[in-house]
């Protein structure tokens, strides 16, 4: 086995009174395909977080490539990382959310370039270059001059996927990335993650299409109250679930 | 009626029909009487004790045209320094850091608080507090020659427009969807640059009709600097009528400019708000 590229280690979190994240451990290895699944407010998406820093861990530690997000470790006790080193950490994750979050002042060429141009100091004409490439490996070289509001949804989130690309991240993490679109968009944004899953990308999909996380998840997670209920192989999870509570949630979405 | 001009059911073929104008009598009658009481006032100005061969020769008198040039030089700059301070503290204001965020309120809360008219004395009456200002072994200068009435008028203007900008350009990135600033630190920006490169420029979109509104304020807030000598429209017209009492001719020969240069700031703001809905077309329409 590979090692893995995110460890996750008794992590939890509570926003006031509720519980997201109760003690959570998972490893994700280099090149899986991990798809999170569970009931709204079971913590799926409170852990894609997290792992990219949109929200921090009240307890326990998440090592990215071996570092420990958010903290360092100096002389026995822990200090915060500042924004300019959280920042730097992120750009080893690639994030897709589940409202597109495009920027609607750029066209989508733009909104691809600017990462790699602004954070990363990269050439211009490069970045076009590589925005070019990457916009034809989602299906719409034709657009990049078109502005947010003048794409459908899937047009949209799949230029979101492009920018969360361009970045060059070595995990990308989707947060329901179907969960906003039309029922007859949801296949051409499902179809460039499966692309992107052949060609060996590390992903975590928190998702709710069940059918998705058969054809291409390596492993599923279960979840459900911020806890791990279930992991394993997508058919073992999927076709044979141990416990209870993933038997009733299966039933309830098939 | 032939069968080919009736629909299935029995209705009437209305297809081939047009539709009547409306009469609006009302329209019209309520537009005649506007011009009526529009005549009769103006007849009144005509007749009364105005004369108006005095506006006439004023309008373009060169002491007018100076106070005219120096109002707009003193607006654009005041809102210039008002923008770039509203922006500022409108970024303190909503920092995560505690310090900056009670120093913007603070500031908005003192120069909000008081009357512009007061500010802009205390401001070019600073040498009654301190008679020398300057930095300690570097430089120093008599306040008296220093607080002229332009640094004075350009700061009480500045400072004051700088608290109410504040708040629009607070509300604009409010206006912002918080996603836009998550995504823009997904691709490792860090807090100024995605106020810089995501959020500003889509505050901007919101932020013009009432930073428009304020423009066209201060063009008239300028009048205030008249009392601390500030040769603007208002103060020169001021100045030819205490010498000529022809008061109310001066005062419609100023009034006249400032409807002119309101006028003309209206088309200019619409030009702008199309420059910033970039994207943001479809929507609009």
């Amino acid at each position: 086995m590979t090692r893995p590229i995110v460890a996750i280690r008794s992590v939890s979190k509570t926003f006031g009174e509720f519980q997201a994240l109760e003690r959570v451990s998972l490893d994700v290895r280099e090149g899986e395909v991990l798809c999170l699944i569970g009931a709204s407010g079971s913590g799926k998406t409170t852990l894609l977080r997290c792992i990219n820093q949109l929200t921090s861990v009240d307890s326990g530690g998440i090592w990215l490539d071996g570092e420990l997000l958010g903290l360092c470790e100096e002389g026995g006790r822990l200090h915060r990382l500042t924004p300019r080193q959280i920042a730097r950490q992120r750009l080893k994750t690639g994030m897709v959310f589940q409202r597109f979050n495009l920027f609607p002042h750029m066209t989508a060429l733009e909104n691809i370039t600017e990462g790699p141009v602004q954070v990363q100091r990269r050439k211009r004409e490069d970045a076009r270059a590589e925005a070019m490439e990457l916009l034809r490996r989602v299906g719409l070289a034709a657009k990049a001059d078109a502005y947010p509001a003048q794409l459908s949804g899937g047009q949209q989130q799949r230029v979101a996927i492009a920018r969360a690309l361009a970045m060059k991240p070595m995990l990308m993490l989707f947060d329901e990335p179907t969960s906003a679109l039309d029922p007859e968009l949801v296949g051409e944004v499902l179809s460039v993650m499966k692309e992107l899953a052949r060609s060996g990308m590390t992903m975590m999909v928190v998702t709710h299409e069940v059918g998705f996380a058969r054809e291409v998840a390596d492993t599923v997670v279960y979840m459900d109250h911020g806890a791990i209920v279930e992991s394993g192989p997508a058919a073992d999870v999927l076709g044979a679930p141990r416990e209870a509570r993933t038997q009733s949630f299966l039933s309830a979405v098939i | 009626m032939t069968a080919a001009h009736t629909l299935a059911g029995g209705f009437p073929d209305i297809s081939k029909m047009t539709v009547a104008r409306q009469a609006h009598w009302r329209r019209w009658l309520t537009a005649a009487a506007i011009v009526v009481v529009l005549a009769a006032i103006g007849r009144a100005f005509a007749s009364g004790q105005i004369e108006w061969a005095y506006v006439g020769r004023f309008l373009a008198a060169k002491v007018i045209l100076e106070g005219i040039a120096n109002t707009m030089v003193m607006a654009v700059l005041a809102m210039a320094l008002g923008i770039v301070l509203g922006v500022v503290v409108a970024i303190m204001r909503l920092s995560p850091n505690p310090v900056l965020t009670s120093v913007a309120a603070g500031y908005t809360w003192l120069f909000r608080g008081t009357p512009l008219i007061l500010q802009l004395l205390l401001w070019f009456n600073l040498a009654l507090v301190f008679p020398t200002i300057g930095i300690p072994g570097l430089w120093s200068a008599r306040a008296v020659d220093v607080m002229t009435p332009f640094l004075s008028a350009l700061l009480g203007l500045g400072l004051n427009q700088g608290a109410y900008t504040s708040e629009v350009m607070r509300a604009g990135m409010l206006s912002v969807d918080a996603g836009q600033y998550e995504a823009a630190q997904a691709i490792g920006m860090g807090r100024l640059r995605a106020l810089r490169r995501i959020i500003l420029p889509q505050a901007m979109r919101v932020v013009i009709p009432p930073l428009g509104n304020e423009f066209i304020g201060m063009v008239k807030a300028t009048s205030l600097a008249s009392v601390i000598q500030y040769p603007e429209v208002l103060h020169n017209a001021e100045n030819i009528y205490y010498a000529n009492s022809r008061v109310i001719e001066l005062l419609i020969v100023a009034g006249f400019w400032y409807l002119l240069v309101v006028s003309i700031l209206t088309p200019l703001q619409m030009l702008l708000e199309r420059r910033f809905a970039r994207g943001a077309l479809q929507i609009a329409r």
